[in-house]
């Protein structure tokens, strides 16, 4: 019998390599009490959040948790059920009517998950004949939604506005395109080039759809993501989002103006054949994202934030994802695996849990140390933060 | 482009790429023999393209695992 898991072997060696050197294993962390937004303890002990994507802080916001406790009260536990058959409460309507209202879009569907979302509008939307041009550093859902689906794939290389120009350019006439683009993108906390990338996608013809999962709340004048603040949100025909980052719980979306969304809820399989979000979930998230349409105070305080992170890293020797502060991911280019993990593991040491992230997640084989900021973050804790790096970073010989 | 000036062409494009210097014939494999890792890939197929401009989708490119399939589908997808 051939062992199906021997595909598994040099992930399974790389993996008892790194542990062996008596790192602690950076994939198998458990927080056992989450006291704050921006706090929790592990390993007894208590540690600030730099890795949660809980950019806005909603977590243990008192109206959104008070939804969520209404809603465990008024709707029991779970929906039981498919979108389509016997999962749709009030709640998954007024979140979706929480959407639209936050996009200024005319429509909103809401899934499972933010994965799910990219999953099933990708491989549904472009079918077979169809063309989807994306660019090379996409997140694995939009991936998988171009291998679940019949298209073309057609990737190319990353924020490159010519040669996704030119592969457009050389798409027989009279095939359908979409092109995939992401607001952020989260590996180096860079964002895209929209504005221009999304006029020569309408130039030759394509469907549009960008992910702004690690943008929404606080880019773009209402917090609708990087295709507002470029002003170019109204040549967008979809935006993926998710609840998982700033609305802080669970769940996925896309928002449209098209004519002829709402048929996507009866073809897009990912969206159909599971079951809904709880209603605790989606009355939490319908509270957050109106609570974000009025989080200017909130959205400045992150921006703060990330300059100040950044700059404090930059300044201490750390090499990071990108020149100026564009996102509020930033990102800390480690010089190899092993160096990446010890440095993991010294800062967890100094309280401080940030995401290991390595290949193949990350662009060109790098190890990073991924930070990301919250709202919630006091300037005080972003300075003991800066602190933490610095000894780390010497102990771990990185600086 | 016959298939001779097509397999001149891609011969000439591939040498950057062959960083250790692999003798290539036609059963030449770019994962197994030149041990090509997906962002070689990228970047060699996109070289490809542009000289020849044509589209190498991934689809295609997931039957292409030797030399000469790559000059048979660049044939081919000239016209």
């Amino acid at each position: 019998m051939t062992d199906l898991f021997s595909k598994f072997d040099p992930l399974i060696e790389m993996r008892a390599n790194l542990l062996a050197s008596g790192v602690e294993d950076p994939f198998s962390l458990v927080m056992e009490k989450v006291l704050s937004p921006t706090v929790a303890v592990c390993n007894g002990r208590e540690t600030i959040l730099l890795g949660t994507y809980n950019y806005m802080g909603m977590t243990f916001d008192p109206d959104v948790i008070e939804a969520g406790k209404q809603a465990l009260d008024d709707f029991g536990s779970g929906t039981t059920g498919s979108r389509v058959l016997n999962g749709t409460y009030a709640g998954h309507r007024a979140v979706e009517d929480a959407l639209k209202e936050f996009y200024g879009m005319d429509h909103a569907m809401v899934f499972s998950t933010g994965y799910q979302a990219n999953l099933g509008i990708i491989s549904t939307v472009a079918g077979k004949g169809d063309y989807i041009v994306l660019d090379i550093d996409s997140h694995a859902s939009i991936w998988d939604g171009c291998k679940m689906g019949d298209a073309e794939v057609v990737p190319f290389k990353h924020n490159d506005i010519e040669a996704m120009e030119k592969r457009l350019k050389r798409i027989p006439e009279g095939a359908g395109k979409l092109v995939v683009l992401e607001g952020v993108y989260s590996m180096l906390g860079d964002i895209a080039p929209l504005k221009e990338m999304i006029r020569i996608a309408k130039e030759n013809g394509a469907m549009v759809l960008v992910d702004e999962a690690h943008s929404m709340g606080f880019i773009g004048p209402n917090g609708r993501g990087v295709a507002e603040e470029q002003g170019v949100l109204d040549d967008v025909d979809f935006v993926i989002g998710t609840f998982s980052k700033s609305v802080g719980t669970v769940g996925g979306f896309c928002v449209s103006n098209h004519p002829k969304f709402e048929i996507l809820r009866l073809v897009c399989r990912p969206y159909v054949f599971t079951a809904s979000l709880p209603p605790s979930v989606v009355h939490t998230a319908a509270t957050s994202i109106r609570k974000l349409m009025h989080a200017g105070n909130k959205r400045a305080h992150l921006w703060e934030n990330s300059r100040t992170l950044h700059k404090g890293l930059r300044d201490k020797g750390f090499q990071l994802g990108t020149e100026e502060p564009q996102s509020a991911i930033i990102s800390v280019i480690m010089p190899d695996l092993e160096r990446g993990a010890a440095m993991w593991e010294a800062l967890l040491h100094e309280g401080l849990y940030v995401n290991l992230a390595r290949p193949p997640a990350t662009p060109a084989n790098m190890t990073l140390l991924r930070c990301s900021l919250c709202a919630e973050h006091t300037a005080e804790q972003v300075q003991t933060i800066i602190g933490m790096f610095e000894r780390a970073g010497k102990r771990a010989a990185i600086i | 482009m016959d298939r001779a000036e097509t397999a001149a062409k891609i011969a000439a494009l591939i040498e950057p790429f062959n960083k250790k210097g692999v003798a290539i014939c036609d059963a030449t494999s770019f994962a197994g023999d030149l041990e090509f890792d997906s962002l070689t890939v990228m970047d060699f197929v996109a070289a490809i393209e542009d000289e020849f401009d044509i589209i190498i989708s991934m689809n295609q490119q997931a039957e292409i695992e030797n030399y000469s399939q790559l000059i048979d589908a660049v044939v081919k997808l000239q016209g």
